[in-house]
């Protein structure tokens, strides 16, 4: 089809090349074959440098003759090595040249020619291949069709500096997924390119170094492999940090910084800490045993603070770290300033330490504010070239600044208060979140995320520019990654303290919210619910029952028995959060307590980590503390055998929570505490009660002692 | 104490000779291009160069605060013994915060000779500080910039000046904190300075090895010039190399007034000189007028050849009326000197003078004795046969010259006859220069300028020092008073205020109350100037003292001190006459004596350094 839209412009090419270029094309059809040589060297040096004469030529069917001699056996080893030239050359044009001889099926040919023992002739081959596979537009799959190819590769690395050269620089650009990781892998990359890093030609070093940095990339396989590895006697890891010494070209220092970041990171991260940007937020808001808040916060930050394991140095990152910073500076290429900030801030987003050292290195915070300064006025000026370029770097820069920064507040709240009060910086993320470009629009909301973990940020800053009101627009039809980081700036932006609430609330983002509980991802189903959660949190009774009608109960019931354990957490959380204050209780247990009851019991029965039955147990906490309320649980003498049970368990918060619930059960100056209390003391709680007043645990026993004071009274 | 302690070390410590042999040997690799014999590195803090509050331990490394630590009247700062090298290219030390005290008020950083010690370092001109309380940058300046994080207990804080762009940065526990100060000034010492009880800290000019990667930033710099050097384009204007160097020359010896030696230059390098001849001369008497001590003949002389100046300078006016004050209480201006030559004293000890010919060669021991003699500085030869035959023709020839001179309180038009006579005289003695007779006319001065090689020293005392005078050779033209003065000192070992002459001396305060009254009707016009005031302030000082030379403000009257105000009443002529030349004809002085040359000259000077450890290393 595209031929034939194409074809009328063939011909009005046709027509006017066709006396000057077909001159060489006939040549190559010549029954002598010397002639046919002297016919490719000709052709050779026409197409040098004009992309025109290439155009010209691929058009006119050079390349499938071209091919066709390269192919034949019995072409001399001169012919065949001359054509691999003139087709490399072809290939060094446009990309249409590219897809043009993809169509044509060189690369397969080209690998046949591999096979060849000419020296030549196989790096002539494989400049080609490089040049070919360099483009954007090759499926590299290409290079994984045949299963002997990369082996073949491997086995020729040691032939010369050119074969190790493109060979090298064909992988680090055909390596884009983890099969592929592994492939090479499998075939011995690691020990074949290792000693490469030590060539005496720098674009060897360089192109093997580049292999390293995306064979590491978010593989643990190789970056645990690579830790290990020993060339010339010395360790990867110090070679790599003698590549980032100052005196080194840029490229080099920026790419072995890139190989140590991804091995450190790597080798670090586990798949189930894989989402750790979603793990730390605001903790839980509940109502009671606000101690065990405590507890659970620090459960969560010790999951966080699990740093790089000790196989890689601490130090080592503390080196990288500073050549990074460097490549941020002003004096550097728009290209190494983007990769140097997107690195920086892989490396640090997992920890703190690095994230304060890298504060306060080189006025980093102030540095980043020069991203936004693209194209910038004087550009705009001087010449159109150096706008152009600026243009089309803006979004990137844009971008790497906003994911760095978010990197860098995403724990600490001086940190944050340093970006915050950076030169317009709310604005850049305010107009960051609407942008055309999806990559920005998704490193502002990151960046917004991250600097809404602050309570001050959160009261001010985010008030005064009111964020919420682009946040809100992103959430309308956003894909789901941004979908993800959005929801989740709005979860914190819908906390209670939070002065976005109100006008977040007013402007209906309770029906969003509902679908998000409803989409297929568990980040989405986590986060709406989560959002609601923090809503409900010292809500009025009006906004209670809208989420209640809103969610429906039969959808509240279904996500408590959600797959994801994050998703149930923040429904018994919601749960909690609506029953709370008595009347609340009351109202929404007199028209849902028959189903809430089942879903606990639900819960308590089934296997579940100690935190869904510590939850569980404090929504019973707050339904026991309303006045109509209690006597669902009163009533259900199966629920207080759990009670009983969970008061006697072995683990403390367990027995907290239940003890919490007897106490608010026997609480005297309510109506009926006299019956309640001796039907608890017929049942055997007096008894549990006094031997938790033993307890070693002082919170335990001070509550039980305050629960059998009721019994004093 | 402290140095009988060092002194007494290095014979029972073997940990100390290997830690004073890893310092050599880490100085030496860090900065090859220094002569440590011209120039030495800073190795401890200076014993003499600190507030009483602070004291030193630990080979004068270890730093406490011992004073009251009430508020910041209590600051007290050290510095270190040496500047830091310009040869350096980039000078790198560390201080580990031991204890940070009470408040941890510690500021660390670099400052100027004889900047204030009573206070942290960065609240003065000329001292630059970052401070751990707050983490704030100070810049000559008693408020603060934010600049880098607190710093406490345990940190180790460095700072590194780079003097191929003249800024500094700071590190904290090995991170680079990045550019705290543009536009240092040169020679600044590394100093320290504590305010509050307990403050305790540790220096490390290279005894350890540094915690921040100091030679990994050294070898950036180093490759940054290489590559500077090597991609330097050079294509069309190879052949504007010579004309380029040949202006920078040319504009160096106009600037400094070394006017025979210019012209010499102009015509072998068949090149034109913009200022006029003359001008130069006219130049080179003022500053030698200055330099000699004889403040008062110089503003004469530039009042009369370059009228208006001083009144569109009134601050330099005041700082040469305030040198006056100072060369008379010297007894070196001629105001006073005049009255002290007719002084029997004198002309005892006169016909002592030709004993005084070692004096110049060898009398090294006796430093800053009256104005004629200045080990310190020196421009290049001194022949010692030469000044022989100075002090005997100018011997006889004295009494004349006193006569006229003491007709007036201003010599300066008879100065410039016994110039020319002593010149004649001079070029006599000296039978190479006789046979260039159209350059007799010229000052004796500039024609052994021409046979000046920097850096080549006779004698041992003597510094070389770029683009400074030997007083010395100055004084010539009329050494036989100064020489009358020198003579006394030699015989008597007591120098007096205004050459022990009561006349003289009240001339001296007479003039004292005119300073003041100028720098009233100064306030009055122009408001409150510190630095004015801190200087009469020193001057007048100098009468509280019994023997002013040996006081705390004794330094004042060092000859060295000429210098700065030499060269600024220099510099002021050049940017009138620049001024004048430009509106007259503008292309002419196109490339006039502009400092953009000197900044070149002294910057080729620290790039070198280090494109130099490269060849080294390779």
């Amino acid at each position: 089809m595209a031929c034939l839209l194409e074809a009328p412009l063939r011909i009005s090419v046709l027509s006017e090349v066709t006396a000057t270029s077909r001159h060489y094309v006939d040549r190559l059809f010549d029954p002598d074959p010397q002639k046919v040589l002297q016919g490719v060297i000709d052709m050779k040096n026409a197409v040098i440098g004009n992309n025109k004469q290439k155009a010209n030529l691929i058009v006119l069917g050079a390349v499938p003759r071209l091919l066709y001699l390269l192919q034949q056996s019995s072409s001399s080893m001169e012919l065949r090595t001359e054509c691999a030239v003139v087709l490399g050359s072809l290939a060094m044009g446009t990309e249409n040249n590219i897809k043009s001889l993809v169509d044509c099926h060189i690369i397969p040919a080209l690998l046949q020619g591999l096979l060849s023992p000419d020296l030549v002739f196989i790096e002539a081959c494989l400049r080609c291949l490089r040049t070919v596979f360099i483009s954007p537009v090759t499926p590299v799959q290409l290079l994984y069709t045949d299963p002997t190819v990369i082996p073949h590769l491997m086995s020729l690395l040691s032939n010369s500096l050119r074969t190790q050269e493109y060979i090298t620089q064909i992988f680090s650009h055909c390596c884009k997924t983890p099969e592929h990781q592994t492939i090479l892998f499998n075939h011995g990359a690691i020990q074949n390119i290792a000693p490469l890093l030590i060539s005496p030609s720098y674009k060897v070093r360089m192109q093997a170094l580049k292999c390293f940095s995306v064979l590491a990339y978010e593989n643990t396989q190789v970056s645990m492999t690579l830790v290990n590895v020993l060339v010339d006697g010395e360790l990867l890891t110090q070679v790599f940090v003698k590549m980032m010494q100052r005196d080194q070209p840029i490229e080099m220092q920026l790419t072995a910084a890139k190989c140590l970041t991804y091995m450190c990171r790597a080798s670090a991260i586990r798949t189930d800490d894989s989402c750790i940007v979603l793990k730390v937020r605001f903790f839980p808001h509940v109502l009671v045993p606000r101690f065990i808040i405590s507890l659970v916060i620090l459960y969560q930050w010790h999951s966080f603070f699990c740093f790089f394991p000790l196989k890689c140095d601490f130090l080592l990152l503390v080196q990288t770290l500073p050549c990074l910073v460097r490549m941020c500076s002003k004096e550097h290429l728009l290209e190494e300033r983007v990769e140097g900030a997107e690195t920086l801030a892989y490396l640090m987003e997992p920890d703190v330490e690095l994230q304060r050292i890298a504060s306060t290195t080189d006025h980093l915070v102030a540095m980043l504010a020069d991203y936004f300064k693209y194209p910038s006025s004087v550009s705009a000026i001087t010449d159109i070239k150096r706008l152009d370029h600026d243009l089309k770097h803006a979004h990137e820069l844009r971008q790497a600044a906003f994911k760095l920064y978010a990197s860098l507040g995403s724990n600490d709240e001086e940190i944050r208060k340093k970006i915050t009060e950076t030169e317009n910086m709310m604005d850049r993320i305010v107009s960051g979140l609407s942008e055309s470009s999806i990559k920005v629009r998704l490193a502002a909301v990151r960046c917004l995320h991250s600097l809404s973990r602050s309570v001050q940020q959160l009261r001010t800053s985010f008030h005064d520019h009111a964020v919420w009101k682009p946040l809100m627009k992103l959430l309308q039809n956003a894909p789901d990654e941004v979908l993800v980081m959005a929801s989740s700036t709005l979860c914190n932006l819908l906390l209670e303290f939070s002065p976005s609430k109100e006008p977040i609330l007013e402007s209906g983002v309770m029906e969003l919210l509902c679908s998000l509980t409803q989409s297929d991802s568990p980040a989405l189903r986590v986060n709406g619910i989560w959002a609601l959660m923090n809503m409900a949190f010292q809500a009025d009774q009006k906004v209670k029952v809208e989420i209640v009608r809103c969610l429906g109960t039969e959808q509240l019931f279904r996500l408590l028995s959600d797959p994801d354990t994050n998703v149930l957490m923040k429904t018994l959380g919601l749960l909690r959060n609506l029953l709370s204050q008595r009347a609340h209780i009351d109202q929404v247990m007199s028209s849902h307590g028959k189903q809430i009851m089942q879903a606990v019991t639900l819960i308590l029965e089934a296997e579940h980590s100690i935190e869904v039955k510590e939850q569980t147990l404090c929504i019973l906490v707050n339904i026991a503390d309303g006045n109509t309320a209690k006597d669902l649980i009163m009533t259900n003498d199966d629920m207080l055998q759990k009670i009983k049970y969970y008061m006697g368990h072995s683990n403390v918060k367990l027995q907290l929570a239940a003890t919490f619930c007897v106490s608010n059960l026997i609480w005297n100056e309510e109506d009926g505490s006299q019956e309640r209390q001796d039907k608890l003391r017929e049942m055997g709680f007096v008894d549990i009660l006094h031997k938790l007043t033993q307890s070693s645990e002082p919170n335990l026993s001070d509550r039980a002692k305050t629960a059998l004071q009721q019994y004093l009274a | 104490m402290t140095e009988l302690g060092v002194g007494s070390l290095p014979l029972g410590d073997p940990a100390f000779n290997y830690q004073e042999h890893e310092l050599n040997e880490r100085l030496k690799r860090l900065y090859p291009a220094v002569n440590e014999e011209e120039t030495p590195l800073p190795r401890s803090w200076s014993p003499k160069d600190k507030y009483s509050y602070i004291g030193l331990s630990q080979n004068n490394l270890r730093v406490h605060y011992k004073g009251h630590g009430k508020n910041h009247k209590d600051a007290a700062s050290v510095r270190a013994t040496h500047p830091i090298p310009a040869a350096c290219g980039i000078y790198y030390f560390e201080v580990k915060i031991v204890s940070k005290g009470r408040d941890g008020y510690m500021g660390i950083g670099l400052s100027a000779q004889g900047v204030n010690m009573n206070r942290l370092p960065g609240w003065d001109k000329h001292s630059y500080g970052y401070h751990g309380d707050d983490g704030h940058s100070f810049c000559s300046s008693g408020t603060g910039q934010p600049y880098g994080p607190t710093f406490t207990t345990g940190d180790v804080i460095g700072c590194c000046v780079n003097l191929i762009n003249n800024t500094c940065f700071y590190t904290k526990n090995g991170i680079s904190l990045g550019v705290a100060f543009t536009d240092l000034p040169p020679n600044l010492y590394p100093t320290v300075g504590l305010q509050t009880p307990g403050e305790i800290v540790d220096a490390n000019f290279g005894q350890q090895p540094f915690v921040f990667d100091i030679e990994d930033y050294m070898s950036e710099w180093r490759a940054k010039i290489h590559g500077m050097i090597a991609r330097f384009p050079i294509g069309e204007r190879l052949g504007e190399w010579q004309a380029v160097l040949q202006n920078m020359v040319s504009s160096y010896l106009v600037h400094h007034g070394y006017c025979a030696t210019a012209t010499a230059f102009a015509r072998a390098t068949e090149t034109m000189i913009q200022e006029d001849q003359t001008s130069i001369k006219n130049r080179q008497r003022i500053q030698k007028l200055v330099l000699a001590g004889r403040v008062g003949e110089a503003i004469e002389a530039t009042q009369q050849l370059y009228p208006g100046l001083l009144e569109r300078n009134p601050n330099l006016l005041f700082m040469l009326k305030c040198r006056q004050f100072v060369e008379m209480v010297n007894g070196t201006d001629s105001e006073v000197r005049c009255l002290t030559i007719r002084s029997p004293k004198s002309q005892d000890s006169y016909p002592g003078s030709p004993c005084l010919s070692p004096h110049h060669g060898a009398s090294n021991t006796h430093l800053h004795t009256g104005g004629s003699d200045s080990p310190t500085c020196s421009n290049g030869v001194t022949p010692p046969n030469k000044s022989k035959s100075h002090s005997s023709s100018g011997s006889i020839k004295y009494p004349s010259a006193s006569s006229s001179a003491s007709s007036s309180s201003s010599s300066s038009p008879s100065s410039i006859n016994y110039s020319e006579s002593n010149s004649s005289d001079s070029t006599k003695s000296q039978p190479h220069s006789a046979n260039s007779t159209q350059e007799t006319s010229d000052s004796e001065m500039e024609i052994e300028a021409e046979h000046y090689t920097n850096g080549v020293v006779e004698g041992s005392s003597a510094r070389i020092m770029n683009g400074t005078y030997k007083h010395e050779e100055i004084l010539q033209p009329d050494d036989n008073s100064i020489g009358n003065g020198v003579t006394d000192e030699v015989c008597s070992h007591s120098r007096q205020l205004c050459g022990g002459n009561q006349a003289a001396t009240e001339r001296m305060i007479q003039f004292g109350r005119e300073l003041q009254a100028l720098n009233e009707q100064l306030c009055q016009e122009y408001g409150k100037n510190t630095t004015h005031k801190k200087m009469l302030q020193d001057a007048f000082s100098l009468l509280a003292y019994s023997d002013p030379w040996n006081c705390p403000v004794g330094q004042q009257l060092d000859p060295t001190q000429r210098e700065s105000l030499c060269s600024a009443l220099n510099s002021a002529i050049l940017a009138s006459a620049d001024a004048s030349a430009r509106s007259g004809h503008g292309v002419c002085s196109a490339h006039g004596p502009s400092p953009v040359w000197f900044l070149l000259l002294r910057q080729s000077r620290q790039l070198f350094a280090l494109a130099q450890v490269q060849v080294i290393v390779k």
